[in-house]
């Protein structure tokens, strides 16, 4: 099975500070669901950044779909970030762009044509229940739903791989089931899944999924997910 | 450079705009105006020197300078007469002694004639003054033709001396040309001054829509997309500024240009703008909006190498 992410020996230190991330060393499969949880501070959002090249390692190697992802040049990374699908945790939404407009931002970057991104964005506000709110704008969304348009932005493009901070934190238990049969149904299809989490109760409601656990900047392995390359989600 | 405006409307709204909503037209605006004003002096500076200029190369004055009167009027006939011979001169002119009187009235007072009611009493007569022959050069009035100027004559007048008329007035064009160069050095001090205020523009919006740039950045959005929406929005602005900047600056041009024609003397008159003079104020705002355009790109390409 060809990994789509590999780290090695990965460090990251935010200035002249001790490392926030140490000696990450793992392998990502495509098609796998992986939870990555941690204690707050414990360097989730850090190792998700550099999962989709918002940042570089302070030290280590990166390979993102078979490239070095460290020296890559800046010319090339935009054509790598569309190819990764990102939920933040603070949503990030333009806040003078309808719902609409906001989750189809991802196929305009990319050059998608008008005629062909009016459909597929329409569907993803009816799947994210949101199909009534396509012309609100994020302020007057609330916290859910401004989520749900973070997902919907995330998914759009089908990445082939979602990365996804907490993105259940402020949604409702029927919701957030709702958001993480989204993130399997895209799963099946072939997107490598990976949700940040405090919450180890989401584990259970995805069967078969990884799980990776940050301390202290270290991750450890529970479910042995990252010595043994997990079986495609369809076989699991 | 057309593509820049050519942007669909949904990307255009990712950063809103606003037209004249900030100071940067205004500031634009005031810049044109003033880079109008600058640059039609200086424009006006040159034409006015290079008509004086070629008004006067082809022209030269032959001074005969001899103490006897009769032995002057002699030489001053057969010099004239053997200039006309030349196929080196169009125009010849022997400038009569009233001309001459008058001449040097600023400097020696009135010659003849009566003043204040009494007889001035003519001295002309008294004064050695030299006979002067205006002559129009078929060419301009290089070395080589007023050495020819000088062999011809120098057997018929030996003390006759052969001046070009530029260099009469040489200090006067020097003065022009320094005033000339001094407007175009505003010119460029107020580009200059243009496109530090773009920067400073640029980088204000460019904080102002941080937020949105990085998201554009992390769902793949390139330098050259996110530069392409600065560069339009302060292109527009400045061409809306250009064009009010170049409405008020041309409107105190004429209205200067009809006060110095009011004055009706000399230099003064001869300050005007040909057509092509004013073609290049035209462009003023577009060469503005040019400059604020590529300062923009250059800003916002620099700010976002910056980050990842």
């Amino acid at each position: 099975m060809n990994e789509i992410v590999q780290f090695e020996n990965v460090g990251l230190r935010y200035g002249a500070g001790i490392e926030t991330l140490s000696d990450l060393s793992f392998t990502l499969y495509p098609g796998s669901f992986y939870f990555l949880t941690g204690a707050s501070g414990a360097g989730k959002t850090s190792l998700l950044k550099l999962l989709y090249l918002a940042q570089r390692p302070s030290r280590g190697l990166i390979r993102l779909f078979g490239e070095d992802a460290v020296t890559m040049s800046r010319e090339r990374l935009p054509g790598f970030r569309r190819r990764i699908g990102v939920v933040f945790q603070d949503f990030r939404l333009v806040p003078h762009l309808s719902a609409f407009d906001n989750i189809a931002l991802p196929l305009r970057v990319a050059g998608v044509k008008e005629k062909d991104l009016t459909t597929p964005v329409a569907e993803m506000l009816d799947w994210v229940g949101l199909g009534d709110r396509a012309e609100a704008r994020p302020a007057t969304l609330s916290g859910g739903e401004q989520q749900r348009v973070a997902i919907a932005r995330a998914v759009i493009g089908r990445p082939e791989i979602l990365v996804a901070d907490e993105p259940t934190g402020n949604v409702d238990p029927e919701m957030a089931v709702r958001l993480l049969q989204l993130f399997e149904a895209l799963n099946t299809l072939g997107t490598t899944i990976v949700v940040a989490t405090h919450d180890i109760h989401l584990l259970s409601k995805v069967p078969g999924a990884q799980m990776m656990k940050l301390e202290k900047g270290g991750l450890s392995d529970p479910t042995g997910s990252l010595r043994n390359p997990p079986l495609p989600r369809d076989r699991a | 450079m057309l593509s820049m405006f050519v942007i669909p409307g949904h990307d255009r709204r990712l950063i809103p705009e606003g037209r004249l909503s900030g100071p940067m037209p205004w500031v634009i605006a005031i810049m044109i105006f003033l880079t109008v004003l600058a640059a039609a002096t200086g424009l006006a500076f040159a034409e006015a020197g290079q008509n004086v200029s070629d008004q006067l190369a082809s022209r030269a004055t032959v001074q005969i300078i001899e103490a006897n009167p009769d032995r002057k009027a002699q030489q001053t006939n057969d010099a004239a007469a053997r200039l006309r011979g030349m196929a080196l001169i169009d125009e010849v002119r022997v400038l009569p002694a009233q001309e001459i009187e008058e001449l040097i009235a600023p400097w020696l007072g009135q010659t003849s004639g009566t003043q204040g009611g009494q007889d001035a009493g003519g001295f002309l007569e008294d004064i050695p003054l030299p006979a002067l022959i205006d002559l129009k050069l078929a060419r301009p009035a290089g070395d080589e033709e007023l050495e020819a100027v000088r062999s011809a004559i120098k057997p018929l007048a030996p003390g006759a001396r052969v001046e070009p008329s530029s260099s009469l007035i040489s200090p006067v064009i020097s003065l022009v040309r320094s005033l000339q160069w001094i407007a175009f050095g505003l010119v460029a001090l107020l580009a200059m001054a243009t496109a530090a205020a773009v920067i400073i523009s640029a980088r204000a919006a460019l904080n102002t829509h941080k937020e949105t740039i990085g998201v554009i950045h992390l769902l793949g959005g390139t330098d050259r997309q996110i530069s392409r929406l600065f560069q339009r929005r302060i292109a527009l602005d400045a061409l809306l500024g250009g064009i009010l900047g170049l409405i008020c600056g041309t409107a105190i041009i004429l209205l200067l240009g009809m006060q110095l024609s009011a004055l009706g003397s000399g230099l003064v008159q001869s300050l005007g703008l040909s057509w092509y003079s004013w073609l290049l104020i035209g462009t003023v705002p577009i060469l503005g909006m040019v400059l604020a355009m590529v300062t923009a790109r250059m800003t916002v390409m620099g700010a976002l190498k910056k980050i990842l």
